[in-house]
């Protein structure tokens, strides 16, 4: 017989606005074996945090569980008065959230808060529940369990911190974990290390979970169910393996199409001189010292080249400086040293020097599309500007323009007379595109332009770029922590790690070794779309992330020193990296030789 | 028509607080402009044998210190009130408000001399600061709303300021930069059109502290001078019959505190988000 713990039938949420409700969970119904691990996976708004959180018998500010019965173990979840919730929530179902950097209580040690559940629900003594904490901490692999909780918040890494919230939500041993997108604010490398954790506290344990993800690579590591979830409806449930191998819906295929990117790259013929040329470029923030160096440094000693009607891909864990390349390009940023020449002629890297001209022929489209349209203005108010600003296009003409703008990213012309906030994420980053499109530029930057973005309406507007770059001839430069999306739309690649240039190299050489250690561990954290990606990992890349506060290495050696899983004693400590040309016209920064590191990956 | 219909409906949705508010603000509004034109009698005149008349059908506010009608004065003296405040909250408001924006999109070594001058202003009293210019240069209409200007300009500047630098460091002004929009565009059309909505909570408040000043000054004597009157010399003027219960110099003194109450009223009932300002 099988023990069923949870069991979830025909749950309505509605959220109230002004009288009116509006159902955003509509009849849902499952149930979770004792031991296994349900994922609800889907898109933003549909409707699986709301069905995550309805498991404590919580419903969030203007909603409300309309009907459906929830049954956990022995307790019916939704009959429960507000002294039954208080029991359950923490003590039976406990809940891991997104963001653990905004969970913890900066003021508190990490200690204070794991046990403090523990504590409130009177299931064991302070020295007991610390006992425990510390062996949850070992469990979690986390590095000095003895010691971690003796420390602040800020004193551990953002992957640290996210499971020590699990070892908080573990403590009293709940029948259920409720996981709501614990890894999607972290860099693939960190995301490893927790779901490496996560995975083995919960087959150890026996715990049964939730797990809400939008990453469906993520959810096929810890999932035994998979739920696909749009609109608030159920559109599927099954085994992990049947989801991903013989999805029966349309949405579960969309879904699984839009992990998967297909090449996207133009054609384009390379031309003689590059359209952006990059030597020596230094850049970085703060107070300029006396040798014209800024406090903080972020870029170091880079070069790069985009070719006419190309695309660049750089990338890099948050942190690496990949913005800041963009916005000292896009003239934001002053370079401190080194030289951007610009259609073979230098670029004046500060904003009252460049001509229009060069502002038209140069444009950045920011990360977050919700921040960088203005408010106060409606949609054709936005694109008028750059036509009227570059073009002087005005009235009639500009009106016919914007139409055609609207067209080109494909949304309807009616758009117009709204404001930013009337639109969907998608649709604003949409708007974002054509407003750099309005100046006819030569080259666009787009930074992390699909990051914010669900997967499905990411990879429209990959598609999108694409095209336009097909049919403009527009070079790009693409700024992404995602190296599938950049394998998908980019000819040349540039690894970035700490300001560093790492590795760079055509699209094929990033498929196949020799990497550099840092590009090695990048493209092989990123999640595979199928069941035991997790359990097959080479053991070099366990590797944890320094803690903040732990310094970088001396100026001049390799910046990935502390991380790198393959370093040579006695020579990466004392010299700094050669740079070296490897065959196809790869680069790295590395002591390794191609064939040695070729062989260390290979495995 | 449509302005009309939406105006009503933001009305019918505020807080009954706010409510009260918007009718006692609407209501000075109409008396500061039709006020003198439906004053039962002249404003000088004196028209009753008693000092401090008591309340009646013939003098619905009673009569002054002189026998002249209280209706009539306080007519009157809500047109000085209100325009004098609100052409220096104005001015106030204004002045701060393109400072600041100044200050903000040039930065640098023009916002920090800026920043500091009104510094050094703020900390003036708003009161001594009126009393100097008063003893200085004799008090006249146009001197107080200068005095009542420059004792409000440092605080509006501040506020603005603040939300203008924030303002800047978002993305959309960044991108326009980065399109090569000059300062000016950047402060007109990016910066300003997102600061507007507190800065009118800010103007309501400010408009208060004004007519507070310039009642303080009048009752001090230094204000408006006879023979015209606004409501803070009325309190003065008929502060003798404080001891008697005379309506006469309770009238004026509603009169004030209805006013500033009801704006406080309606100002917190808009914007019960926008940044709540003491006075500085």
């Amino acid at each position: 017989m099988i023990d069923t713990l949870v069991e979830v039938s025909g749950l309505r949420v509605v959220a109230r606005k002004e009288g009116v409700d509006t159902p955003i969970v509509k009849d849902v119904g499952f149930s979770i074996p004792r031991g296994e691990v349900l994922a609800l996976i889907g898109e933003s708004g549909s409707g699986k945090t709301t069905i995550a959180l309805s498991l404590l018998g919580y419903a969030r500010r203007g909603c409300r569980i309309r009907e459906g019965s929830i049954r956990i173990g022995e307790t019916r979840v939704l009959e429960l008065d507000a002294e039954g919730l208080y029991d359950l929530r923490g003590r039976k179902v406990s809940y891991i959230a997104q963001s653990a950097a905004a969970a913890f209580n900066p003021m508190k040690t990490i200690m204070d808060q794991v046990v403090e559940g523990a504590l409130i629900h009177g299931t064991s003594k302070r020295a007991q529940a610390e006992a425990k904490a510390v062996e949850l901490f070992a469990a979690l692999a986390l590095p000095d369990p003895g010691g971690i909780g003796a420390r602040y918040p800020h004193q551990v890494s953002g992957g640290q911190l996210q499971r020590l919230m699990a070892a908080m939500a573990l403590i009293t041993e709940p029948d259920l974990v409720v996981l709501d997108e614990p890894t999607t604010a972290l860099d693939v490398t960190t995301q490893i290390e927790v779901l490496r954790a996560f995975k083995k506290v919960v087959r150890e344990r026996g715990a049964t979970a939730v797990y809400v993800s939008h990453d469906l690579a993520v959810v096929a590591q810890m999932a035994d169910q998979i739920l696909v979830l749009s609109d608030g409806e159920m559109r599927e449930i099954g085994a992990t393996a049947d989801i991903l191998e013989r999805p029966a819906h349309s949405y579960t295929k969309s879904l699984l199409a839009a992990a998967a990117p297909q090449p996207r790259t133009g054609t384009a013929e390379a031309a003689e001189t590059p359209l952006l040329e990059i030597h020596g470029l230094v850049a970085g923030y703060g107070r300029t010292g006396a040798d014209g160096m800024p406090a903080v440094r972020v870029l170091d000693n880079i070069d790069l080249a985009i070719g006419r009607g190309r695309t660049l891909g750089v990338i890099g864990e948050s942190g690496s400086g990949k913005t800041t390349l963009a916005r000292v390009v896009a003239g934001l940023v002053p370079a401190a040293r080194g030289t951007v020449l610009f259609d073979g002629k230098p670029l004046p890297t500060n904003l009252t020097e460049r001509t229009r001209e060069q502002f038209r022929r140069i444009q950045i489209v920011f990360q977050n599309a919700d921040t960088v349209l203005n408010p106060a203005h409606d949609i054709e108010r936005i694109l008028a500007r750059p036509l009227a600003f570059y073009h002087g296009v005005r009235g009639e003409e500009a009106r016919k323009r914007i139409a055609r703008l609207l067209d080109l990213v494909k949304l309807p012309a009616a758009i117009g007379s709204r404001r930013p906030a009337e639109l969907s994420g998608g649709q604003k980053q949409r708007v974002n595109l054509a407003r750099a499109l309005a100046a006819e530029p030569d080259l666009i930057l787009c930074d992390e332009v699909t990051s914010a973005l669900d997967t499905v309406v990411g990879a429209a507007v990959l598609d999108l770029l694409a095209e336009l770059r097909r049919e403009l001839g527009v070079s790009l430069m693409f700024i992404s922590h995602d190296i599938s999306t950049v394998r998908a739309v980019c000819d040349q690649v540039v690894v970035l790690y700490s300001g560093c240039k790492v590795d760079s190299g055509s699209r094929k050489a990033l498929a196949a070794p020799p990497f550099h250690p840092y590009a090695d561990l990048l493209i092989a954290s990123v999640p595979e779309l199928r069941t035991g990606w997790l359990e097959g990992l080479p053991a070099r890349l366990a590797v944890e992330a320094p803690a903040p506060g732990a310094g970088k290495p001396p100026a001049g050696l390799c910046t990935f020193l502390d991380r790198c899983p393959v370093r040579i004693a006695g020579v990466c400590e004392k010299v700094a990296p050669p740079r070296r040309a490897l065959e196809g016209g790869k680069e790295i920064l590395c002591h390794h030789t191609g064939a040695e590191l070729e062989a260390l990956q290979s495995s | 028509m449509t302005l009309a219909r939406s105006g009503w409906r933001t009305a019918a949705s505020l807080p009954i607080a706010g409510r009260v508010g918007l009718f006692f603000v609407v209501l000075w509004l109409v008396i500061a402009v039709i006020g003198p034109a439906i004053a039962p009698h002249d404003v000088g005149a004196v028209v009753s044998p008693d000092a401090f008349g008591p309340l009646s059908a013939a003098y619905p506010l009673g009569t002054d210190y002189l026998g002249r009608d209280m209706l009539s004065r306080v007519l009157h003296a809500a047109r000085f009130t209100i325009g004098l405040a609100l052409v220096a909250a104005l001015a106030a408001s204004l002045t701060g408000t393109s400072l600041a924006l100044i200050a903000a999109t040039a930065g640098g070594w023009a916002d920090e001399v800026m920043s500091r001058l009104m510094d050094a202003f703020i900390s003036i009293p708003s009161k001594m600061l009126a009393l100097v210019m008063v003893a200085a240069f004799g008090s006249s209409v146009p001197l107080l709303i200068l005095t009542a200007a420059l004792s409000y300009t440092p605080g509006a500047y501040r506020i603005a300021r603040s939300l203008a630098v924030n303002v800047k460091t978002l993305e959309y002004v960044q991108a326009a930069r980065a399109r090569g929009e000059g300062l000016g565009y950047v402060a007109r059309a990016e910066i300003l059109p997102n600061m507007v909505n507190p800065m009118l909570a800010d103007f309501g408040l400010r408009f208060v502290f004004v007519v507070l000043l310039l009642s303080g000054m009048s009752f001090l004597g230094l204000g408006v001078q006879p023979p015209d009157a606004d409501l803070g010399s009325l309190v003065r003027e008929n502060i003798g019959g404080l001891f008697e219960g005379a309506p006469a110099v309770v009238t004026p003194a509603i009169a004030i505190a209805t006013l500033t109450v009801s704006v406080n009223l309606l100002i917190d009932a808009i914007s019960g988000r926008a940044t709540r300002v003491a006075e500085p």
